[in-house]
């Protein structure tokens, strides 16, 4: 950042009397505590409703006054909600396209990327400009004619509706990735490209030694974005899948969900299962990614 | 032109190579496809059948179709409740995490929690926490000697519930807002303490200002993204009651994939387009009137 350093303003004297200085500042920050709780609430409110349900016999769920620990811990929810359907294969299922497209999204980007930030070839800004405006395209308006075309294909009841757009890093809303992964290349200095062509090295080889591994954070939040976007679609297996033993997660808790409509201990079993791995991921990985955001500067 | 170095050539032949997939990927799956969605929108078209052209008889339908109005100002309502809100309420919360508190990640990842529930996942605990009879809303208001609602079961009240489900996934917001918090310059600050300004007038002369491009921002992937919303009305209200939430991605998908009307959906998709259009460049042009750049012509 290049800022001119501003001129000092005259002070004023009016700077406050030191001895009051303590008392509101301590009581700001209890406020903010406060805030803070205030605001963690009714944020983990709809967790604890989840779980307490996911645990409790039918009986105790309608009791008035609400009850919130369950009597006795009715586990059978799980193994019956998980049983009923069969939530390991669509678990399963859900990883294979998520790892696919998580896979596609990074390698390409990452060669996508590379190209429009550290190569200099005739055309290269223009080009990116274009790519990106893909990113203001609703989904709405391409989606008739991508169905179209994988009925053409006869693509669909597979998964590579699902999974093929992401191995080109243009692909609708992709692009977004090209961008933060650029982003994230500009800042690292050109010297070192240099030192390696010199050496005889081919871009290839200084995307996959030097860039890459300096660009772990990038690589971190677009890896947990894809997949946090492709563990929770739902509008696309929505589509393109039939068969039930093809199902994802999202969409066999939405079957699930219209058939045990009122069996709420077993419907809050099953999301509770659906959304465990997320969260355990995303414990696993916080640190790297809230970072990522940060240095990467999606702000701009 | 002057003659190419060894290296440029080569940058220029790599270049090229490595940016095909990225070219492939945005003829095949983005520009081809709307084009085409353009050309299906003045065809009648049904799945299975040929499409026979009808030039634009589906955007005069459309003018006429009371159910297309409906899901237009349900999906207006919906953003106009559900942006503002949400943008406050990250803002608000980012703002107390760029204070300095103790157990600063357990906090983030607290607010950031609902961001990660599965979206399906997510609306079907919310058709539980609304149930009017044990719900968790009305439970706690029952106890709370408050009157109980009945929600998304309410023509009158179902837009709104929907509105306050969608405060609860904040977190992209919030971890944007904080990126941009922690990019306001101390300095500034400093100079406003030193005048002998209070945290009021910090934050009215130098975060909101320098915020503004981040606020910015947030309310146009806001309003893109909650202008298409889909699963909530697909799941939890099938656009009920009476067409309260008939929003319009879920109007198109009924059309297009369950009465199979495709050039008659193309022509909802298009239109779709244009409105975000339309409205992506009204945002940009009263931003000049309200996002400071401290860089002003530099961009």
């Amino acid at each position: 950042m290049t800022s001119v350093a501003a001129p000092e303003k005259p002070r004023t004297g009016r700077a406050a009397p030191p001895a009051t200085r303590r008392g509101p500042r301590r009581y700001g920050k209890a406020l903010v505590y406060l805030a803070l709780v205030a605001g963690a609430v009714p944020t983990l409110l709809p967790f604890v409703w989840l779980v307490r349900s996911a645990f409790m016999q039918d009986a105790q769920m309608f009791v008035a006054p609400p009850q919130w620990i369950p009597s006795p811990f009715q586990w059978s929810n799980f193994t019956e909600a998980l049983t009923a359907q069969p939530f390991g294969l669509y678990f399963l299922n859900t990883v294979i396209i998520a790892v696919i497209s998580v896979l596609g999204t990074v390698l390409t980007c990452s060669v996508a990327a590379f190209s429009f930030s550290r190569l200099r070839w005739r055309g290269r800004d223009a080009v990116f400009a274009v790519l990106l405006s893909g990113v203001m395209l609703p989904y709405a308006v391409t989606l008739i004619p991508t169905f179209a075309m994988w009925q053409e294909l006869g693509a669909l009841d597979t998964y590579i509706p699902l999974t093929v757009p992401s191995w080109f890093a243009g692909a609708g809303g992709g692009v977004f990735n090209v961008f933060l992964l650029r982003q994230f290349f500009l800042t690292i200095p050109f010297e070192l490209d240099e030192a390696a062509y010199i050496d005889g090295a081919s871009p290839w080889r200084v995307l996959w030694t030097i860039v890459m591994p300096l660009s772990k954070p990038a690589i971190v939040v677009v890896t947990i974005f894809t997949f946090i976007g492709t563990w929770n679609d739902f509008l696309g297996p929505l589509l393109y899948l039939n068969d039930e033993r093809k199902y994802t997660l999202s969409l066999g808790l939405a079957s699930f969900q219209s058939i045990y409509i009122t069996q709420w201990g077993y419907l809050m079993a099953a999301s509770a299962a659906v959304i465990a791995p997320v969260i355990a991921l995303f414990f696993f990985l916080q640190r790297y990614f809230i970072e990522g955001v940060t240095l990467t500067g999606i702000k701009n | 032109m002057p003659p190419l170095s060894g290296q440029r050539r080569m940058e220029r032949r790599w270049g090229l190579l490595m940016a095909v997939p990225a070219i492939i990927g945005f003829a095949v799956f983005t520009a081809g496809p709307m084009i085409a969605s353009f050309l299906f929108s003045l065809t009648d078209w049904q799945i299975g059948g040929t499409p026979s052209f009808v030039g634009l008889d589906n955007y005069t339908a459309l003018a006429g179709d009371g159910l297309f109005w409906k899901s237009l100002t349900a999906t207006t309502y919906y953003t106009l409740g559900a942006v503002p809100l949400g943008l406050i309420i990250a803002f608000g919360v980012a703002m107390l995490l760029d204070q300095k508190v103790r157990g600063l990640p357990v906090w983030r990842t607290i607010f950031y929690l609902p961001t990660l529930v599965p979206a399906i996942a997510n609306v079907v605990l919310w058709i539980w926490i609304f149930n009017p009879d044990f719900g968790l809303l009305n439970s706690v208001l029952r106890q709370a000697g408050l009157p109980a609602g009945q929600w998304i079961y309410d023509e009158s009240s179902a837009v709104p519930s929907l509105i306050v489900m969608s405060t609860w996934g904040f977190g992209n917001t919030m971890v944007i807002f904080l990126a941009g918090l922690q990019g306001v310059p101390r300095h500034l600050y400093e100079a406003v303490s030193i005048d002998g300004g209070g945290p009021l007038r910090r934050f009215w002369h130098v975060t909101l200002p320098m915020m503004t491009p981040t606020i910015f921002y947030n309310l146009v992937v806001g309003v893109v993204g909650t202008f298409q919303v889909f699963n909530q009305a697909y799941v939890m209200t099938e656009g009920g009651p009476n067409q309260a939430t008939l929003f319009y991605v879920y109007y198109l998908f009924r059309k297009a994939f369950i009465e199979s009307e495709m050039g008659y959906a193309s022509a909802l998709a298009w239109v779709l387009f244009m409105i975000i259009m339309v409205l992506t460049f009204m945002m940009f042009r009263n931003a000049r009137r309200w996002v400071y750049y401290e860089m002003a012509g530099a961009r």
